[in-house]
C-alpha cells in the first residue's frame, strides 16, 4: 500500500517534468507558425492586430489550408520586454516546431527578434515595427518587414508638407529612437524638397509622460510656421488638448505622424484637431474591391471596424502564405529565396512586393487631413501612397544594410 | 516677462497633481510604513472611475465635480477592502514584505482595469465652466490649471487641519513617530491604520479624477507616475506632507524651465534632483532621522552552517541541474539559463539587502552595467566571450564602487532610493547616449562563439558563472566580511565600537553585490544575443526585489526559491489570457499563506511535517 502511495505521489511529482521533455512528432497535415507581440503591454494596438490575423488564418483554412496543410498560429505575449521575446522565440521554434517567426510591436523588440532569427536562421516576418534599423542599418538576411517604415511615412508627410511653403518649422517628438528616427527623416526628406527651411524648435518629451502644457508654450515660444507631430497615444490627446487650448494651432499648419490611424484618432473624440496632413487608415471610406470584401468580413467576425493593426496583421498573414506557396515547402532556406521579391498580388490595401535588396515591402499608408464629424475625427481628401515611391532605389538601400 | 510668469503657471499646475498623488503614499508610509506600489493603480482607477461617472452623470458643473468626489471615494473603499483583507495580515511580515502584496495588486488592477474598460485610452471632456483659457499678461493660461493651482494647496491644508485639528489626526501623528506606544496607550491601530490607507488611497484617486480634463484615461497611467510620486516623497522626507508639496513644486517648475533649454533632461530629471537632495540631506527636505526604517522587525535567526544533510540534499540538486541537459529538451536547458542567471542577480541582491541590510530599488543598474560592458566588449573590441565575461562584473563593480559610496552613507529607505536614482540616472544615459550605447535600438549580436552556440554547451558556461557566483556569495556570506556585514546590519554602533570601519565595510559589500549582478547580466547578454536598456530599467529592478522578498529575506536560499518560482510561474502563466490577473493572484496567495517568504513557509512546511526539528521560531 505504502509502495503503491510513493509510486502515485513520485509519480504526480513529476508530472510538471512532463513539460520539459522533448515534444512528439509534429503531424504533417498542419504548418506552425510563431507569432511574438506585446499584447499585455500595449492592448490598445495589438489587439486589432491579433484580430487581423486571426481572421485570415480562419479564412485560408476554410478555403483548405495551403496545399492541403492547415495554419496554426502560436502566439505568445512578450510582455514588452525583449529577454522575454527571445525566450519565447526559442520556445517557439525548438519546442512548438514553429516554421518562421513573425509580429512584434515595439521596435527594439522587432530588432532583438531579428538578431535572433539571424542567430538561429529562421525566417522573421516583423509585421508593426517601425523602426528604420530593421531593414537597414541591422538588416539581415532572415528578416524581412512588412508595414510601412518611419522613414517612408515621414516621406510621405514630407512631399505634402513641402506644398505648404512653410519656412519655420518645429518637432515635437518622443524622445526615443522611433522619435528620432521620425524626425531625422522627415527633416532630410523636406530639406530636399525645400531647402531654404528653417528648423526653429525640437521638443522630447519622454514617451507617455509627456508634460504636455510645457512643451506647448516651449514650441509656442518659438514661433513657428509649422509644426511636424509625431507623439502619438496619450501623450497625443495630451498634447491636442493643451495645444487647442493654448491656441497653438491657430493659424498654424500640423503634419503629424500616424494620427490618421483608427488606434490614434478614435480616442480624441470630438477633440480631434481639424486640417492635419497625417497619415493614416481610413477604414470605412476605403472602396476597392478588396477592402470591401475584407471590411465585411471583418465586421462580421468581429463585430467592428478595423484598425490599421487589423490590416497589419491579415496582410502580415497573406504575405506568409504567397510565400509557403511560392517555397512549396517549409524549409528555411526555401522561405528565404521565396521571399526575395515576393509578390502579393491581392491584399485590401492593394498589391504590394517585398524588395529583396532590402527586405522592405512596398506597402504603403493612406496620407490626408483630419476632420470632424459627430464628435469623431476621421480622414479627408486622402489618397493611397505607394510604399514604394517613398523607399530609396534598391542600389542606395543594399549599401545601408551591413555586409553579410 | 509675461511668457516666464506663465510658464511658471504651468509647473505650479503641474505640481498640483504630481502633489495630489504623492500625499497619499507619503501619508501611508510614515503611519503605516508599506512602500505601496500600488498608489499608481489607485491614481489609474480613480481616473477610470471618474470618466466613467462625467459620461454618465448629466453634464454641467456639479456633475463634473460630484464625479470627482465620488471616484475618490469609491477608490478609498477600494483600499480599505485591500488594507482590510491583505495588508492587515503581514504588517508584522519582515520589513518591506508588504511591497511584494501591493505588487501583485498592481498586476491585478492592471488586467481588471483593461477587462473593465478595454484596451482603448478614454479622453473625458473638458471641466465645465474651467474649459477655455484666460490671458495673463497676455500669454493663455487654461482655466483649470488655475483651479490646479489652487486645488494642491487647500487639499494641503486640509490635510494640516485634519492632523492637527482632529483628534484622530493627533493619534495618526503619534503613530508616526512611534506606533508602539500609540498601541501601549490603548488606541486601536488597526483602525487607525484603516483609515490612514483609506485616506492615502483616496487622495490618489482624487489625484487621478482630476486629470480628467487634462489627460486620456490610459493603462499605462499607473507606473508612469509611480516613479515620480516616490521621488517626490522621498525628497520631501518620508512621511512630510508639507515636504511633499515643496518637492512636487520644485520638480515640476524645474521641469517646466528645464525643457526650454535641453528639452532631453525631462527622462531623468526628477531622478537627478533626488540624487542632489539625498546627497546634500541625508532624510530628505522635510525628513527626520529615523523616518527611514519600516516598522520594528523580529531580530533575525543567526546563519547557520548547513547541516550534513542539508549539504547533501543540495549537492544532489546542483549535481541533478549539472545532468539536466542530457534528460531535458533543448528549450528547458534556455529557461534553466534564464532561472540561473535570475537566482544569480536575486543572490546577489539578498547579499546586500539580506546580510547587508541595505534595501536596493536599483540594483538592475549592476546587471546593466554588466550586461552592456561585456556587449560593448564584444562588438567595440572585438574580444570573445570569455574576456568580455570577465568584463561585465568588473564594469558593474567599478559602477557599485562609485554610486556605493554615496548610497552607503544613508540607510534605510533613502539608501533605496538613492540606488534608484542611480540606476535611473544611468538607465537615462544609456537611453540617451545613441552613438555609443545604441540607445533604445540596443546592441545587438552578442552571441556566444561558434563552440559554445549549442544551447547545451552554453548551459554549462552559464552554469560554471551563475552557480560559480552563488557559491561564491554564500561562502562570503560565512566569511568574517560577512559576519561583519550582519554585524553591522544588526547594530551599527556596537560594531564601530568593536573597532570596525563600518561604511568601508558596507561600501565593500554593496560593490561585491553590484559585481555579481554584473557576472548574471554578463551571461544574459550572452544568452539574449542582444542587450537593451531595459536591462537596467525599474522593471527589472523591482523583478530582483520581488524575488528576494518573496523568496524570503532572512533564509540564504530564500532568493533561490524567489528566483526560481517567480521565472518559471510567470513563464507558465504569460501563456494564458489575462496572465496578469492569475499571477498577482498566486502572488497574494503566496504572501498570504507565508509571510516570510517562500523559504520560510518551506521551513515550517518541513517541520509541521516532522522532517525538521522546530529550534528555530
Amino acid at each position: 500500500m505504502r509502495m503503491i502511495r510513493r509510486k502515485i505521489l513520485g509519480a504526480l511529482a513529476a508530472l510538471p517534468m512532463l513539460g520539459l521533455l522533448p515534444h512528439g512528432v509534429q503531424a504533417q497535415d498542419k504548418i506552425v507558425l510563431g507569432e511574438i507581440n506585446s499584447y499585455t503591454r500595449l492592448p490598445a494596438f495589438t489587439e486589432p492586430y491579433k484580430k487581423g490575423w486571426t481572421l485570415a488564418v480562419e479564412e485560408i483554412n476554410a478555403a483548405g489550408g495551403i496545399n492541403g496543410a492547415m495554419l496554426e498560429v502560436i502566439s505568445r505575449d512578450d510582455t514588452g520586454d525583449p529577454a522575454t521575446a527571445i525566450r519565447i522565440a526559442e520556445e517557439l521554434t525548438t519546442k512548438e516546431g514553429a516554421v518562421m517567426l513573425f509580429g512584434t510591436f515595439l521596435s527594439n523588440i522587432g530588432l532583438a527578434v531579428a538578431d535572433f532569427a539571424k542567430q538561429k536562421e529562421v525566417l522573421f516576418l516583423a509585421s508593426e515595427p517601425l523602426s528604420d534599423a530593421i531593414v537597414w542599418s541591422k538588416g539581415n538576411k532572415y528578416t524581412y518587414r512588412l508595414r510601412p517604415s518611419t522613414h517612408m511615412q515621414a516621406a510621405m508627410l514630407a512631399e505634402q508638407a513641402a506644398k505648404l511653403g512653410k519656412k519655420r518649422w518645429a518637432t515635437v517628438a518622443p524622445n526615443y529612437a522611433y522619435g528620432k528616427d521620425a524626425v531625422a527623416a522627415f527633416k532630410a526628406e523636406l530639406t530636399k524638397l525645400q531647402p531654404d527651411v528653417e528648423w526653429v524648435e525640437e521638443q522630447w518629451p519622454p514617451v507617455f509622460k509627456i508634460d504636455a502644457g510645457s512643451t506647448v508654450r516651449a514650441l509656442e515660444a518659438a514661433k513657428p510656421d509649422a509644426i511636424y507631430n509625431v507623439t502619438f497615444g496619450g501623450d497625443l490627446a495630451k498634447f491636442v488638448r493643451e495645444g487647442s487650448l493654448r491656441f497653438l494651432f491657430e493659424d498654424r499648419a500640423v503634419v503629424s505622424l500616424l494620427t490618421g490611424e483608427p488606434e490614434y484618432l478614435d480616442p480624441l473624440g470630438g477633440e480631434a484637431p481639424e486640417g492635419w496632413i497625417v497619415t493614416g487608415y481610413p477604414a470605412v471610406q476605403i472602396e476597392t474591391e478588396e477592402h470591401m470584401a475584407f471590411m465585411e468580413a471583418y465586421e462580421a467576425r468581429w463585430g467592428e471596424v478595423p484598425k490599421t493593426g487589423s490590416i497589419v496583421g491579415y496582410n502580415s498573414v497573406l504575405a506568409i502564405k504567397a510565400a509557403l506557396e511560392k517555397a512549396g515547402s517549409t524549409d528555411t532556406e526555401a522561405l528565404l529565396a521565396a521571399m526575395e521579391g515576393l509578390e502579393v498580388p491581392t491584399s485590401p490595401t492593394g498589391p504590394f512586393m517585398f524588395r529583396a535588396a532590402d527586405h522592405q515591402s512596398t506597402m504603403g499608408a493612406y496620407v490626408g487631413l483630419t476632420a470632424r464629424e459627430d464628435g469623431r475625427g476621421h480622414m479627408v481628401d486622402w489618397s493611397y501612397a505607394d510604399g514604394a515611391d517613398y523607399l530609396p532605389s534598391e542600389e542606395d538601400a543594399a549599401k545601408m544594410r551591413p555586409a553579410e | 516677462m509675461g511668457f516666464y510668469f506663465a510658464q511658471l503657471l504651468t509647473g505650479l499646475a503641474n505640481a498640483s497633481s504630481l502633489f495630489l498623488i504623492a500625499c497619499g503614499l507619503s501619508i501611508i508610509f510614515g503611519v503605516t510604513r508599506i512602500v505601496n506600489f500600488a498608489h499608481g493603480s489607485f491614481y489609474m482607477v480613480g481616473a477610470y472611475l471618474a470618466y466613467t461617472l462625467v459620461t454618465t452623470l448629466p453634464a454641467g458643473i456639479f456633475g463634473f465635480w460630484f464625479s470627482v468626489i465620488a471616484a475618490a471615494l469609491i477608490v478609498g473603499v477600494v483600499g480599505l477592502i485591500i488594507e482590510v483583507t491583505i495588508l492587515r495580515r503581514i504588517y508584522h511580515a519582515p520589513e518591506l514584505f508588504q511591497l511584494v502584496a501591493t505588487f501583485g495588486v498592481v498586476l491585478i488592477f492592471q488586467d481588471g482595469v483593461l477587462a473593465i474598460w478595454g484596451a482603448e485610452d478614454l479622453l473625458g471632456p473638458r471641466a465645465p465652466g474651467l474649459d477655455r483659457a484666460v490671458r495673463i499678461m497676455g500669454e493663455p493660461i487654461p482655466e483649470y490649471d488655475l483651479a490646479l493651482i489652487l486645488i494642491g494647496p487647500l487639499v494641503l491644508a486640509g490635510i494640516w487641519l485634519l492632523f492637527h485639528r482632529t483628534r484622530w489626526g493627533v493619534l495618526v501623528r503619534a503613530a508616526t513617530q512611534d506606533r508602539d506606544m500609540v498601541d501601549a496607550l490603548g488606541v486601536n491601530q488597526a483602525w487607525l491604520f484603516s483609515g490612514v490607507f483609506v485616506l492615502g488611497a483616496a487622495l490618489a484617486g482624487l489625484g487621478g479624477a482630476l486629470q480628467i480634463p487634462r489627460e486620456a484615461a490610459s493603462l499605462q497611467m499607473d507606473l508612469s507616475v509611480i516613479g515620480e510620486a516616490f521621488v517626490v516623497v522621498v525628497i520631501g522626507g518620508m512621511g512630510s506632507v508639507a515636504g511633499a508639496f515643496v518637492a512636487a513644486v520644485l520638480i515640476s517648475v524645474l521641469n517646466a524651465f528645464a525643457i526650454l533649454i535641453f528639452p532631453q533632461i525631462s527622462i531623468v530629471l526628477p531622478f537627478v534632483v533626488m540624487a542632489v537632495v539625498l546627497i546634500v540631506r541625508p532624510y530628505g527636505l522635510f525628513g527626520k532621522p529615523g523616518s527611514e526604517h519600516g516598522g520594528a522587525a523580529e531580530p533575525e535567526q543567526p546563519l547557520r552552517l548547513m547541516s550534513s544533510q542539508g549539504a547533501m540534499v543540495l549537492a544532489a540538486l546542483v549535481f541533478a541541474l549539472a545532468l539536466s541537459p542530457a534528460v531535458v529538451s533543448e528549450f528547458s536547458s534556455i529557461l534553466l539559463v534564464d532561472v540561473m542567471v535570475a537566482t544569480l542577480f536575486a543572490v546577489s541582491l539578498h547579499f546586500m539587502m539580506g546580510l547587508g541590510g541595505m534595501v536596493s530599488f536599483g540594483h538592475a543598474a549592476y546587471f546593466g552595467v554588466g550586461a552592456y560592458a561585456a556587449a560593448m566588449t564584444v562588438s567595440f573590441l572585438g574580444f570573445g566571450m570569455l574576456p568580455a565575461m570577465a568584463a561585465g562584473p568588473l564594469a558593474a563593480a567599478a559602477a557599485a564602487l562609485f554610486f556605493g559610496w554615496f548610497c552607503v552613507r544613508l540607510s534605510g529607505v533613502y539608501l533605496a532610493m538613492l540606488t534608484l536614482a542611480a540606476a535611473q540616472i544611468l538607465w537615462g544615459v544609456v537611453f540617451q547616449w545613441q552613438d555609443v550605447t545604441g540607445g533604445d535600438d540596443g546592441i545587438l549580436g552578442v552571441w556566444p562563439p561558434e563552440w559554445a552556440s549549442d544551447d547545451r554547451v552554453f548551459f554549462y558556461v552559464a552554469f560554471v558563472a551563475c552557480i560559480g557566483g552563488i557559491w561564491l556569495l554564500r561562502r562570503v556570506a560565512h566569511a568574517p566580511f560577512g559576519y561583519g556585514l550582519r554585524g553591522i546590519r544588526d547594530s551599527e554602533l556596537r560594531a564601530e565600537a568593536l573597532g570596525m570601519d563600518v561604511k568601508l565595510h558596507q561600501w565593500m559589500g554593496f560593490a561585491l553585490a553590484g559585481a555579481f549582478a554584473g557576472l548574471a547580466g554578463a551571461v544574459f547578454a550572452f544568452s539574449k544575443g542582444s542587450v537593451f536598456p531595459d536591462a537596467l530599467s525599474i522593471a527589472q529592478s523591482v523583478d530582483g526585489l520581488m524575488m528576494v522578498l518573496l523568496g524570503g529575506i532572512h533564509a540564504l536560499a530564500g532568493p533561490i526559491f524567489g528566483a526560481g518560482v517567480f521565472v518559471l510561474i510567470e513563464d507558465w502563466v504569460s501563456r494564458l489570457d489575462y496572465w496578469r490577473f492569475i499571477f498577482g493572484a498566486i502572488i497574494l496567495v503566496v504572501v498570504l499563506l507565508a509571510p516570510d517568504g517562500v523559504a520560510g513557509g518551506v521551513e515550517r512546511l518541513l517541520r509541521v511535517l516532522g522532517l525538521r526539528r522546530g529550534d528555530a521560531a
